[in-house]
């Protein structure tokens, strides 16, 4: 049971999404960082696609009422348990009474909480994530409030089984001694450019307008949040005037409205759009893309749909082998290094 | 139908047909929609259907064996488009949808008969006597994209959007008319408000009332039978 003290900025609860319901207007949803989301699930030894608390900016501060194994990753928002560093990017166990407190976050934008067993929250079509705006799925459709309490699941046995692997040591609270690799997320969060493909109507733009996409720098608007990013910089001009009719969009679609400021579109993006799409950030690239923060600077490099493909797949495999090395870490009460 | 594939990003393709809204076409989709249900490849995670074109997201995980994920579906999604059969009408069901006309409830029916110098009796007429089309639901969940409205009642959206417009709303917006699932800001003209309820997350077989293909009509009921109805539901 988890007892929420403050909410922070943002905080609600997320899974992989709404899947299955856009064809009926209803949005997606879900988490922004879907690997942080994966990674979490996995240290705490749950499904890949149980629901977590995801926070944005500032953190919440959360009271664990009952002994529990959580994960935090994502975001630096140098975490706290009474006090003490939370550390990220592995499994810590929280004794009874255990307060975790978390800050502003000094790099990135947003974190998921990931707790042992899952949490008890109703299913509402196929998917526990907040839908704010139709006041359905999450916490009673709404945002984390002071005063909510949590339930979790009962601990399933493999989450027992890290509890035992890290218990092994002497303390308030225990955590592995290794943790996901920061060379690898180093790779997967600042590589460099967002690698991108071509938008259905990129032929559509100006031809300074294709080149400017690919070399100007592009600054994330105060104005984004969880539906989509808003782009301070180079206009971008449709040499076709006619409206386009709207048709689906995707996860990191990038639009351009008529005032040629460029939206890319994320986790509560609308079911269908109508602005031309100029571009599509490659999956691989959405939790770089999702972690920036409003101010902060992105480049956009051209990527062929087959790479992009290539690059997913690789990341599939990365993560089958993540979980692989996580497993005989628990299995051995591991306390060798970094894994990954 | 004449189509062509596009990728949608990496994980989705978009099947696009001439872009026209009209009816022919609208049944294309429908057809293309249930053919790739029906299909149900385990590759297939969402079909989503709009004026002219259906979206096909893939889980690229089934598809790890394939040299070109995108190349296969493609060819897939050609190979099982060429088995179909020329759309056979598909039946498509008809939805009467209750409105109170006016009132509280329906603020703008006097400036919509102004607008085009009829009464309101006409305009709920004109109204009530044509049947529509859903093409596709967006923007809000549930929310019917309607075509098949008389133009003698097309009028443009208010030059102030509402900052809220409750659930059940009736409205007009140029030449569209749809109905409100869930309250929500908007600069539709609101003429009425059905009982209805037409988002119902809590049934997942059918969590809207209106599904794209539907025929629908609208009919009119009092202020009594509104509120009567409306009570019931709760």
């Amino acid at each position: 049971m988890i007892r929420v003290i403050e909410p922070g900025l943002l905080s609600t609860i997320q899974d992989e999404g709404r899947n299955g319901f856009q064809q009926y207007g209803v949005i997606a949803s879900g988490v922004m960082d879907t690997f942080a989301y994966r990674i979490a699930n996995i240290l705490v030894g749950n499904e890949e696609r149980e629901a977590v608390i995801e926070v944005t900016l500032t953190g919440p501060t959360l009271e664990f009422e009952k002994d529990g194994l959580i994960a935090i990753c994502g975001a630096d928002f140098s975490a706290q348990l009474d006090g003490e560093p939370c550390p990220t990017w592995r499994p810590v166990f929280v004794k009874q009474g255990t307060t975790l407190h978390m800050k502003f976050s000094k790099k990135g934008c947003r974190a998921v909480i990931a707790v042992g067993g899952g949490l008890d929250l109703p299913i509402v079509m196929n998917s526990k994530s907040t839908y704010l705006r139709a006041q359905i799925g999450g916490l009673n459709g709404r945002t984390l409030d002071k005063e909510d309490v949590i339930q979790n699941n009962p601990l399933s046995q493999k989450s027992k089984q890290i509890i035992l692997s890290l218990t092994k040591k002497v303390g308030k609270s225990f955590t592995s001694r290794w943790s996901i690799s920061k060379v690898y997320l180093h790779e997967i969060y600042y590589g460099s450019s967002l690698r991108v493909m071509k938008g259905r109507q990129y032929d559509e733009f100006a031809p300074d307008s294709q080149q400017d996409f690919w070399e100007k720098p592009f600054k994330v608007s105060p104005q984004s949040d969880r539906m989509g990013f808003r782009l301070d910089g180079t206009e971008l001009k449709r040499t076709v005037s006619e409206d386009l009719l709207s048709e689906a969009v995707a996860f990191g679609t990038i639009q351009v409205p008529a005032d040629g400021q460029a939206i890319i579109l994320l986790a509560d993006r609308q079911t269908i759009g109508g602005y031309p799409k100029i571009g599509q950030v490659s999956s691989v690239d959405l939790p770089a893309l999702v972690q920036k923060k409003p101010g902060e600077t992105i480049h956009f490099k051209e990527i062929s749909h087959e790479e992009a493909q290539c690059s997913l797949l690789k990341r599939e495999q990365d993560i089958r082998e993540l979980k692989w090395i996580i497993d005989r870490k628990i299995e051995s009460g591991g306390d060798n290094h970094a894994a990954g | 139908m004449d189509h062509s594939l596009h990728p949608l990003g990496d994980q989705a393709i978009l099947i696009e047909f001439p872009q026209e809204v009209n009816h022919s076409i609208h049944a294309a989709v429908q057809q293309v929609k249930s053919v790739l249900e029906n299909e149900e490849p385990n590759w297939l995670t969402e079909l989503v259907p709009a004026f002219a074109s259906v979206a096909v997201h893939y889980d690229i995980r089934k598809l790890a064996g394939h040299s070109s994920p995108y190349e296969y579906v493609s060819n897939e999604i050609t190979r099982i488009l060429k088995g179909m059969e020329t759309a056979a009408d598909a039946s498509s069901r008809t939805i009467r949808i209750p409105v109170f006309y006016g009132g509280e409830t329906g603020p703008d029916l006097e400036e919509v008969a102004d607008y085009h110098k009829i009464t309101k009796e006409e305009v709920i007429q004109l109204h009530t006597e044509s049947t529509y089309t859903v093409y596709m639901l967006g923007f809000a969940p549930g929310f019917p994209y309607i075509g098949g409205m008389n133009e003698k009642i097309a009028t443009p959206r208010k030059a102030k959007p509402r900052m809220k417009i409750s659930a059940g709303s009736v409205g007009i917006a140029g030449k569209q008319t749809g109905v409100y699932p869930i309250e929500t800001p908007g600069g539709w003209q609101i003429i009425g408000q059905t009982p209805e309820k037409l988002f119902r997350p809590e049934n997942e077989e059918e969590p809207t009332l209106l599904q794209a293909g539907d025929v629908v009509t609208f009919y009119s009921i009092t202020e009594e039978e509104f509120k009567e109805r409306k009570g019931r539901r709760k």
